[in-house]
């Protein structure tokens, strides 16, 4: 399996990722956002960050620089694409998942562990979590807060495009463990062919027991099924 | 020529900074404050001097950058 971390100027979490891609020994390379261009990959990964320093919305400068274009191709042919944090803003902005990403409801930065339901296990990025659908994971982030019209979200409830839900301990979705405010409590969602996934937590931090969990592993390992 | 574009959270989307601004200016005694919505304004200079051409042009940077129309309304005014 080979895999493409795309960095944009102010990405931070692309070394992460990559760490955790060879650590499941999966072959990456890291990609310039100028570059026009993508090497061979299975997987795209668009890492957390800051990309462009947030000017204008989140992702919005990044969903329109070179890689991009190559990027969508990828995903017309039915590449995987995963899209993480600011990477997730940036598939909102591109236009390759519906819907958007508001300021946090409380208007805070929120940097914490959460918990969440794995609510659709049939897809390539969540095959693993079929024998565990209550898991916990960080999230570091200012617009997290998920929105899109009552269509949209039926649309994404009926055809089981979200993948995971903030829930508490237990695994119920609360208004209570819903930390930025999210439409039915959504942290990932996915597109209707369930190549893409768009998710704000951080699977790339929990991939160590030293890093205090491994939810994170489930990820990664599952694409090497 | 200059034209200036203002863009804007719709209506029925929750513009929290907006709340802030319009709670704190009714804390700071101004009672006849009904609403504030905050927003974005951009200033484009074009080499163009056909006003027509010129708004067409700043309606499809609105479209196509500055705003994202599933949240927000853009307002072009020519200078």
């Amino acid at each position: 399996m080979k895999s493409s971390v795309i960095v944009f100027p102010g990405s931070n979490c692309d070394r992460d990722v990559a760490v955790a891609l060879q650590k499941f020994k999966i072959k990456n390379q890291m990609v310039w956002h100028n570059d026009s261009s993508l090497p061979k990959s299975d997987l795209v990964v668009l890492p957390g960050g800051f990309s462009y320093g947030d000017y204008l919305r989140t992702g919005c400068i990044a969903s329109k620089s070179k890689i991009i274009k190559e990027v969508i191709k990828h995903a017309e042919n039915g590449g995987l694409i995963l899209g993480i944090c600011n990477g997730f803003q940036i598939l909102i902005e591109s236009g390759l998942l519906p819907g958007v990403l508001l300021r946090n409801k409380k208007l805070k930065f929120l940097s914490k562990n959460i918990f969440l339901k794995v609510i659709d296990v049939k897809n390539k990025f969540c095959v693993n979590y079929k024998n565990k659908n209550i898991i916990e994971l960080p999230i570091a982030h200012n617009e997290g807060n998920y929105f899109a019209s009552n269509e949209l979200i039926k649309d994404l409830e009926d055809q089981n495009l979200i993948a995971f839900k903030y829930c508490d301990y237990k695994g119920n979705t609360t208004e209570n463990s819903n930390p930025n405010g999210s439409i039915n409590n959504i942290a990932g969602i996915l597109n209707k062919n369930k190549n893409i996934l768009g998710m704000m937590p951080h699977p790339e931090r929990l991939i160590d027991p030293m890093l205090s969990g491994t939810d994170g592993s489930l990820m990664f390992e599952g694409f090497l099924k | 020529m200059k034209i200036s574009a203002i863009v804007t959270l719709k209506e029925n989307v929750l513009d929290p900074q907006g709340k802030v601004v319009s709670l704190t200016l009714k804390d700071m005694g101004y009672k006849n404050v009904v609403n504030v919505r905050q927003g974005k304004f951009f200033e484009i200079e074009l080499n163009e001097t056909d006003e027509v051409k010129g708004k067409k042009i700043v309606e499809n940077i609105c479209k196509n950058l500055l705003t994202n129309l599933v949240i927000e309304n853009y307002t072009i005014h020519l200078k």
